[in-house]
């Protein structure tokens, strides 16, 4: 006999894969929104900790968040897990530009499988979140942003308002999966009404992809707002450590059963499973004062870069030219990875850095309402770092100390031959070093090229050449060097100079020559009956040709 | 904790009707390319998961998938792909192959290539395998030309929004939670998933393409009546 309420046991599962869909939501959302492109690695063996099958990192300040919105509820009927992302500018103008919703509705699927269908079709929709998150038109607005404006994120449980979404806007549906105890819907509602801060301002900077903007000097914001706070937050130096997902004990180990080929059964071993004690809350309300003031909700400025994708910091330039000492000492030092002279520009920041702002908190329960913070607040500033400055000095001062010395492209001569004293211009070496020698060098004084009558050649020094009737043309063209780039002529007898040289006169081809050329059109139609007579001749051969053709 | 099994209720065998969906562009010649991958490796992410391991008493356990975002170079828009490089290199080179026949058609640029997933019915010799379809994705190609730079750059962006019209496409038709088909058996599952593949586990597919000329037909048609019409003298 088939159960038709849910046994303790799929309770328990359910319950848990829906608050990990939770938390897992919110982290592919936050991630889509820092700026950057995600990579996570595909593994054939499974962990156990990588829930629903899909490799997505816990950023342990976005889990906590989630966690403490959540409070230990789950999505229910008005009771939805709402994940707001909003731009912020420099100037301090807010503007909410997407609401994500994790509803639940009372549409039951009693016959679903929780075990297995309903995780599975979880994993799906992640993988559908995955994709929606790229083709909202916020993604492309978070991959600029540093400069101008950053994007933030907020987590609330309760009810949705999209009322600050501004007029007109749309919807997407990410997707639904039925479960037992009711329906699980994912969708995005977005601002389309950009209005009051059009796109294309923020698009004025060229994109900058995949490299955090704070690693330039740039102090995008005038204030001392810490939006852009500099060290790298790893949990070690910051006073809330956050408990990551793995360490909470709540580890899924899924292994999939297929006995007989009709029957899927899903186990779920749990390493010490712990309940959540039950938080019997009042529905959050968070307080909308406004449209373009929202600071007075939490919200937290994110951008984080994971240690696991770092990025090595060798490839920053070269630090080392604005440590104290350097001289200008050694001129033939050409600077760093694939420079071309100049200066490289100068890190502000040792390493990639996980910028978790400090976030504002807000906790409506009590029902407070906070004063809206002014767009400077001053409880923010303890994040702003100045260790950029510590670490790199006055970056402007050395510049003019500095003396690089860049020996031109396609050198092939050793470096200390090298004299000239500023050698910026390509092709420096080539420059005459040493006049006493050129009066023995072929390539300066050629031998005399064999004297050819070309008609072609008369024609073109027919006029205004002097005294060219031999077509010499050495009288039309001075040279005092040659040196053709690229040759080593000190090594083949005869090389491209040379060569050039001698093949510079070359006779003139014979169907070019005016002789043929004056063959009169006349002549050419005589010839015809001639070729068409051959052709009739043959047209037996030519038609069993096109026979085999077809 | 105690292992719980379900018994499921015996499944009624589903009518095999093969799901079709079409999806339709008009890029430019450069975009081709990148195009075809974002569809094709959008509808893949959907299909693919990690790789099954098999143990005793019929139990498996499913690897990991991992993603990546993938930002496209002539068109403003980004995608997700599931981490397999494999996986990329034999989209890459299908795609290279239906790019190269659509430019060398000589026709105005239209072509269609299709993602088929099908399952492997195993029959008894002298016969061979049957391929059975349950799902395919058609992806009808237009390629226009531009004139200036200006041009390019409104194409674009145009490109960019409607790419993503087609995943949002992509995603609804996904959601629909319609004909799977059933988790195998050990002995089953190259019958239905691809496993050659290290890290993860497509189900098996197929890539295929067409391209046709301004009339509708097949190219090859129309060059042996070409052929035929100025031999007819």
């Amino acid at each position: 006999a088939m159960d038709t309420d849910l046994s303790s046991q799929d309770r328990k599962d359910l319950d848990k894969f829906i608050k990990f869909f939770a938390l897992k939501t919110v982290q592919v959302i936050v991630q889509a929104r820092l700026g950057e492109k995600i990579c996570t690695r595909s593994s054939s063996s499974p962990t156990g900790s990588d829930w629903f099958n899909l490799a997505i990192k816990d950023i342990p300040e976005v889990t906590h968040e989630a966690k403490k919105a959540l409070a230990g509820q789950l999505p229910a009927v008005g009771r939805s897990m709402c994940v707001e992302i909003s731009l912020k500018t420099s100037e301090g103008d807010s503007m909410e530009l997407e609401i994500w919703c994790l509803e639940m509705n009372e549409k039951c699927d009693k016959e679903i499988k929780v075990s297995y269908t309903v995780y599975n079709r979880l994993s799906l929709l992640l993988k559908s979140l995955l994709a929606i998150t790229r083709v909202t038109p916020a993604y492309r607005l978070s991959r600029k942003q540093g400069h101008e404006y950053v994007i933030l994120y907020r987590i609330y449980f309760g009810e949705v308002q999209l009322s600050g979404l501004g007029e007109g806007f749309q919807t997407v549906r990410v997707g639904t999966v039925g479960t037992p105890v009711g329906t699980i819907t994912l969708s995005c509602a977005y601002r389309i009404n950009l209005a009051f801060m059009s796109t294309r301002q923020f698009e004025r900077t060229p994109p900058i992809m995949g490299i955090i903007i704070d690693h330039f000097v740039d102090r995008p914001y005038p204030s001392s707002s810490p939006m852009h706070p500099c060290n790298y937050r790893a949990g070690e130096d910051n006073g809330a450590v956050y408990p990551s997902v793995e360490d909470s004990q709540e580890v899924c180990t899924t292994s999939f059963s297929t006995s007989p080929p009709s029957q899927c059964v899903f186990t779920v071993t749990k390493a010490h499973f712990q309940t959540p004690p039950p938080v019997v809350t009042d529905t959050l309300k968070v307080p909308v004062m406004g449209l373009a003031f929202s600071h007075q909700l939490s919200s937290s400025r994110l951008s984080y870069q994971p240690a696991a994708l770092g990025v090595g910091s060798a490839d920053m330039g070269c630090p080392l030219l604005f440590a104290g000492g350097l001289n200008a000492a050694h001129p033939h030092q050409l600077i760093g990875p694939g420079k071309d002279g100049g200066v490289p520009p100068i890190p502000s920041q040792p390493a990639h850095g996980a910028q978790a702002d400090q976030e504002r908190m807000c906790t409506p329960l009590d029902g407070v309402h906070y004063p809206a913070a002014t767009p400077s607040s001053s409880e923010d500033t303890e994040t702003v770092s100045n260790s950029s400055e510590g670490k790199c000095g006055s970056p402007h001062d050395l510049l003019e100390t500095i003396f690089i010395r860049k020996v031109g492209a396609f050198v092939n001569k050793p470096i200390n031959q090298v004299t000239m004293a500023n050698l910026d211009i390509p092709f420096a070496m080539f420059a005459p070093k040493n006049v006493e020698l050129e009066d023995n060098d072929p390539m300066v004084n050629p031998p005399d090229s064999p004297e050819t009558e070309s008609p072609l050649q008369g024609s073109l020094h027919s006029e205004g050449s002097s005294g060219s009737s031999t077509g010499n043309t050495h009288d039309d063209f001075v040279m005092i060097d040659f040196k053709p780039a690229f040759s080593k002529d000190d090594i083949l007898p005869m090389d491209l100079g040379t060569f050039y040289r001698e093949f510079q006169n070359p006779p003139q081809l014979s169907s070019l020559s005016i002789d043929i050329g004056a063959q009169s059109m006349a002549e050419d139609l005589d010839s015809l009956p001639e070729k068409l007579a051959v052709h009739e001749k043959n047209v037996k051969e030519f038609d069993a040709f096109v026979e085999t053709l077809q | 904790p105690p292992r719980t099994h379900h018994r499921a209720p015996p499944a009624a065998v589903p009518a095999m009707n093969c799901r079709a969906e079409v999806l339709e562009v008009s890029v430019e010649g450069r975009q081709v390319e990148e195009a075809m991958l974002a569809v094709l490796h959008t509808v893949l992410l959907h299909r693919s998961t990690g790789k099954f391991h098999y143990k005793k008493e019929g139990t498996y356990s499913i690897g990991t998938v991992g993603t990546q975002d993938v930002d496209c170079d002539f068109i403003d828009f980004a995608y997700v792909r599931v981490s397999s490089e494999e996986l990329d290199r034999a989209l890459r080179k299908a795609v290279g192959e239906f790019k190269d026949a659509l430019r060398n058609s000589g026709s105005d640029g239209m072509g269609q290539i299709s993602l088929e997933f099908y399952q492997k019915k195993k029959s008894r010799w002298p016969f061979s395998d049957e391929c059975i379809p349950w799902e395919v994705w058609t992806i009808k190609v237009n390629v226009v030309n531009l004139a200036n730079e200006q041009e390019r750059q409104i194409c674009r962006e145009k490109v960019g929004e409607k790419l993503c019209e087609k995943i949002i496409n992509i995603v609804e038709v996904m959601n629909r939670h319609e004909y799977l088909p059933k988790m195998p058996t050990q002995s089953e599952v190259d019958n239905v998933f691809d496993t050659s593949l290290k890290d993860v586990q497509p189900y098996l597919y197929k890539i295929s393409y067409q391209i046709t000329d301004s009339l509708g037909t097949s190219v090859t048609t129309t060059m042996r009546r070409l052929i035929k019409d100025t031999l007819a003298l």
